[in-house]
């Protein structure tokens, strides 16, 4: 099903969007405002990867393509690489260790405040990706994990205040998003109230679920 | 004893006009072709930018006291980073889109409550007399830039048609034509683009309309044939593409202001103590420098003009 080399190239894939500014910032590429270019290209990405992220669970279902769990924590992770490049262009390129204007920034900019909110939301999920913290963790591991849904959902808040007048693109996240956490609802509502035996539904992990 | 510094040569003294603006393009175009050989592909379409047509026709101004002798901005970055809404909501789209816009014949009507309401023809008022005015230009979002215009004062204009007494204010329409303007074909702000002005301001000095950059005439993303510039307002009060002026007795409503009235005032003075609701405004960069700076009160022009708001709360008149 699946070829050997293809996690290694998705891997090198997820670092394009990163490749492609590096380039454009060594040839004078990135036009008249480099900083914001750089800020709005890793937030952008940050936003796509976790959108692929939440994709995973219900491509793999829909399709029973069940070895693209192999991918999801590597999306993860890159959603929370490409964060890190994020935050760090605010606090260095963009503020300069302004400390203080940057708390100012974080309490009184609602968009700031959700923002910042979401990334230090991916942390504890970051930390607690390994292999080893999933045994440790065991129930726990998924309870922590569904943070997720809440950074995606203050993710494309903070890109949505953060625009002027033209909100068509952030849109397009929020639709994306609430298409991706329908599906959770309609898979809960399904395996609560519709399933021949809840216990039944909850226990199999592999089920496939109807896609209406 | 006073050593007297001479002033700096412009780069535009020392490089043919046309050679340093396109000493981009040359390199771009000198990588592409190494690439291309490289590659033995088409990279050389994919990686050079669209060349830019300088439609530009030199004008004849003279300097002016009211210029500032910061650093100027690049041609290339005042012409490539543009918020001009009626192309597209996305600044670096403008230079492109605004390639074929056609800016004749063009005529700009001044109405209302004016004795000689007379209708002017762009190439009427290039002959005006113009000046050079190299002013600090402040956007709402953050940023700022040192633009050498070329324009005149719009005081001159509006003496033309003599004000009569009732007109206490300035408003501004933009040219609405979706046809030309594709960003006018979605109503992401009430179209067309309204601007005004206290009379006060329109008759000061500094307030210009200006018709010319570098001294050429306007390329179009920046507002061509005719826009508006008070360098003590944020940018988005410089309304571009001008075809009507009317006096009026009441305070007209600006676009922004339509489109989030708790966001945008109508006077939008640069003041770094009066912070957007969503982000601060006490500090700018300025184009091509890597550091925030401070930004100043009225952007730098207190002196000039902080006496029309004497005794005006300036937070709740934002």
């Amino acid at each position: 099903m699946k070829p050997k080399y293809l996690k290694p190239f998705v891997f090198l894939a997820c670092l394009v969007p990163l490749g492609r500014l590096g380039w454009k910032a060594l040839n004078a590429g990135l036009g008249a405002n480099p900083i914001q270019v750089i800020t709005w290209s890793t937030g952008t990405w940050t936003l796509v990867f976790l959108m692929v992220t939440l994709s995973i669970t219900p491509v793999r279902k829909l399709t029973r393509q069940y070895w693209l769990i192999q991918f999801r924590r590597m999306f993860g992770l890159f959603a929370f690489f490409y964060v890190c490049l994020h935050f760090t262009t605010y606090i260095w390129l963009d503020q300069f260790f302004d400390w203080h204007s940057m708390m100012k920034d974080i309490a009184k900019r609602p968009f700031i405040t959700v923002g910042f909110t979401a990334f230090v939301l991916l942390i504890p999920l970051a930390l607690t990706s390994t292999q080893a913290s999933i045994r440790r963790l065991g129930k726990r591991w998924q309870m922590i994990h569904r943070l997720i849904y809440l950074t995606a959902v203050l993710g494309v808040i903070h890109y949505i205040w953060l625009v002027k007048a033209d909100i068509r693109k952030p849109v397009i996240y929020a639709m994306i998003l609430s298409l991706l956490l329908a599906y959770r609802i309609v898979v809960w509502a399904w395996a609560r109230f519709a399933a021949p035996s809840t216990a039944q539904a909850a226990s199999i992990g592999r089920r496939s679920i109807p896609a209406d | 004893m006073l050593i007297k510094k001479p002033a700096d040569i412009p780069a535009a003294e020392i490089t043919p006009k046309h050679l340093y603006l396109n000493r981009r393009n040359f390199l771009l175009g000198a990588g592409a072709i190494a690439g291309a050989a490289l590659a033995g592909s088409k990279i050389g379409q994919i990686v050079a930018p669209s060349s830019t047509v300088l439609a530009g026709t030199k004008l004849e101004a003279s300097p002016s006291s009211f210029s500032t002798t910061e650093k100027q901005t690049p041609f290339n970055d005042i012409t490539h980073y543009n918020n001009y809404y009626e192309f597209s909501t996305d600044k670096y789209e403008p230079a492109d889109l605004a390639k074929n816009f056609n800016t004749r014949p063009w005529t700009i009507k001044v109405e209302g409550l004016v004795n000689k309401p007379k209708t002017f023809d762009i190439d009427t008022l290039l002959k005006m007399h113009l000046e050079d005015r190299i002013y600090r230009m402040r956007c709402v979002e953050g940023w700022s830039m040192v633009i050498p215009w070329v324009g005149f004062p719009l005081s001159s204009l509006l003496s033309q048609v003599e004000p009569n007494s009732k007109a206490k204010f300035v408003e501004f329409t933009t040219l609405y034509d979706p046809k030309r303007y594709p960003g006018q074909q979605r109503n992401v702000l009430e179209w067309p683009y309204v601007e005004g002005l206290r009379m006060d301001e329109a008759m000061h000095p500094l307030t210009i309309l200006a018709v010319g950059l570098y001294g050429e005439t306007l390329p179009n993303q920046d507002g061509a044939p005719i826009r508006l510039v008070v360098p003590w307002k944020y940018g988005f009060k410089g309304i571009k593409a001008i075809v009507k002026i009317k006096l009026v007795e009441h305070q007209p409503t600006s676009t922004w202001t339509k489109a989030a009235p708790n966001e945008y005032g109508f006077y939008s003075n640069v003041n770094p103590n009066v912070d957007h609701p969503r982000w601060s405004q006490a500090k700018e960069r300025r184009i091509g420098e890597f550091l925030k700076r401070p930004t100043l009160m009225f952007n730098g022009y207190g002196d000039q003009v902080a006496s029309l708001y004497a005794g005006m709360d300036l937070k709740k008149n934002f």
